[in-house]
């Protein structure tokens, strides 16, 4: 067992993961820590998590087409957003939850902070839920979200996108992030998006359409597949490594 | 060495809400009648740089059960278990930035072979303007055990303070239960200790 090796993958993810603070995003400018982050040893508190424990949804919920309850139909391009969750040694993740949000099909969201002149749709509730079967695999049904505008800089819009929380097998699994779709225009004016450090990582939040997915006279198929952290070790390698 | 390139983090943004802390997805309460342990509420405030709240942040902690044993499969350890107990919560802010929680003390965790951990619950935040979410830890700041901690003990000494949580004095009020108050100041004066995990 290479005990440094947990250190080394965890503390080099700065290609992958948005730096705290970055300025074009002005919600970080107060919000991000100044201080060093610090380095701990990993304990069974980290390598544990809340993952395996959650695990309440019913099929209902992975459809949001219909979840709003109200016997309607929401208006939009309906979409299938399907893929695998992966740990980064390629194993599928199994029976985790994907907790999901997202605007309507005009760009507006359920939220009273949410006040764009766009329209609400009565049977739109843009929230979804699912447990990955065990191979790994989630599955939505949803309508495509419209993208929206903002207000951190002048005539500033969000790409269109999908929000996924997921939990994994612990503490350092756990991942909020967004899913966006492929060949948008506004995904090089979006800072949240470009905050992502690198090319190839902001590639990896693009979903690719699947004609494999589409289902005929019914939706479209899009693909995104996410890859969570660990497990690396057991609590007890990890408190050696961090000696 | 890793084989699959990670997906990156985004932030919860603002609008999470409805979906994250829809009634059956928050839990404040993380006890039931039956579970083991001395009650606590946790309480405490998101604040900003400029020390203004953060209304739009989730917090959301783990920890032990009242014997230190994780409701989680790697934790094979010999405290016994309370199935009674998940040891998750999820709170959202409100317009001051209060968030809080009702559990139980957890237990001590080991660390290694050798030692034991102080009593501590981990901590999770996410806002609009964090691009990737922060961890860190809450310790009881009447909490002997403390001084030998193989983990706060790597936090520098001036910065540790940041992560005691303070028993509040309810001699006055009605509160049957211990009240622990943990303010999490996301930048600025008193920062927050937070964790590169």
């Amino acid at each position: 067992m290479n005990y440094t090796t947990i250190g080394e993958i965890i503390r080099g993810d700065r290609e992958v993961f948005p730096p705290y603070l970055y300025e074009a995003y002005q919600s970080t400018r107060r919000r991000a820590p100044t201080l060093p982050l610090i380095d701990v040893p990993l304990t069974i508190s980290e390598l544990t998590g809340p993952g395996p424990v959650i695990s309440a949804v019913t099929p209902e919920d992975a459809d949001l087409t219909r979840n709003a309850g109200t016997g309607g139909e929401a208006i939009g391009q309906r979409i299938i957003v399907t893929g695998h969750v992966l740990d980064d040694q390629g194993n599928p993740v199994p029976n985790t939850l994907l907790e999901i949000w997202q605007c309507n099909a005009a760009g507006r969201y359920l939220h009273k902070r949410d006040q764009w002149p766009a329209p609400l749709d009565p049977n739109f509730l843009g929230m979804g839920r699912c447990l990955t079967n065990e191979e790994g695999v989630y599955r939505f049904l949803t309508i495509r979200p419209g993208a929206y505008p903002w207000k951190n800089h002048p005539n500033a819009w969000r790409p269109a996108h999908i929000h996924f929380s997921l939990f994994g097998p612990s503490m350092l699994s756990r991942l909020v992030t967004q899913m966006y779709f492929p060949d948008d225009p506004l995904h090089n004016l979006d800072p949240i998006m470009q905050s992502v450090p690198t090319e190839q990582a902001r590639k990896r939040l693009i979903s690719t359409y699947d004609h494999t997915v589409t289902e005929p006279e019914w939706a479209l198929g899009y693909r995104w597949d996410i890859v969570l952290r660990g497990p690396y070790a057991t609590p007890f390698e990890a408190a050696e490594a961090g000696k | 060495m890793s084989k699959l390139p990670l997906t990156a983090s985004q932030t919860v943004g603002p609008f999470f809400a409805p979906a994250l802390l829809r009634e059956d997805a928050r839990r404040h309460v993380l006890t039931r009648p039956e579970t083991v342990g001395e009650r606590i509420r946790i309480e405490g405030r998101v604040l900003d740089g400029d020390g203004a709240p953060v209304p739009d942040a989730l917090v959301e902690i783990w920890q032990a059960n009242a014997h230190g044993r994780y409701n989680h499969p790697a934790d094979q350890g010999p405290a016994a278990l309370d199935p009674s107990f998940l040891g998750f919560g999820r709170s959202g802010t409100d317009e001051e930035g209060n968030y809080w929680f009702e559990t139980i003390k957890p237990g001590s965790v080991p660390f290694d072979e050798k030692r034991m951990q102080a009593p501590h619950i981990c901590v999770t935040i996410f806002s609009r303007g964090l691009l990737n979410h922060l961890v860190t830890r809450l310790y009881f700041a009447d909490e002997p055990a403390n001084a030998a901690d193989p983990v706060l003990q790597h936090v520098p000494a001036e910065r540790q303070a940041t992560l005691l949580a303070r028993h509040v004095d309810t001699s006055t009020s009605t509160s049957t239960v211990a009240v622990y108050r943990f303010d999490i100041i996301l930048q600025g004066k008193n920062e927050t200790a937070f964790f590169n995990v």
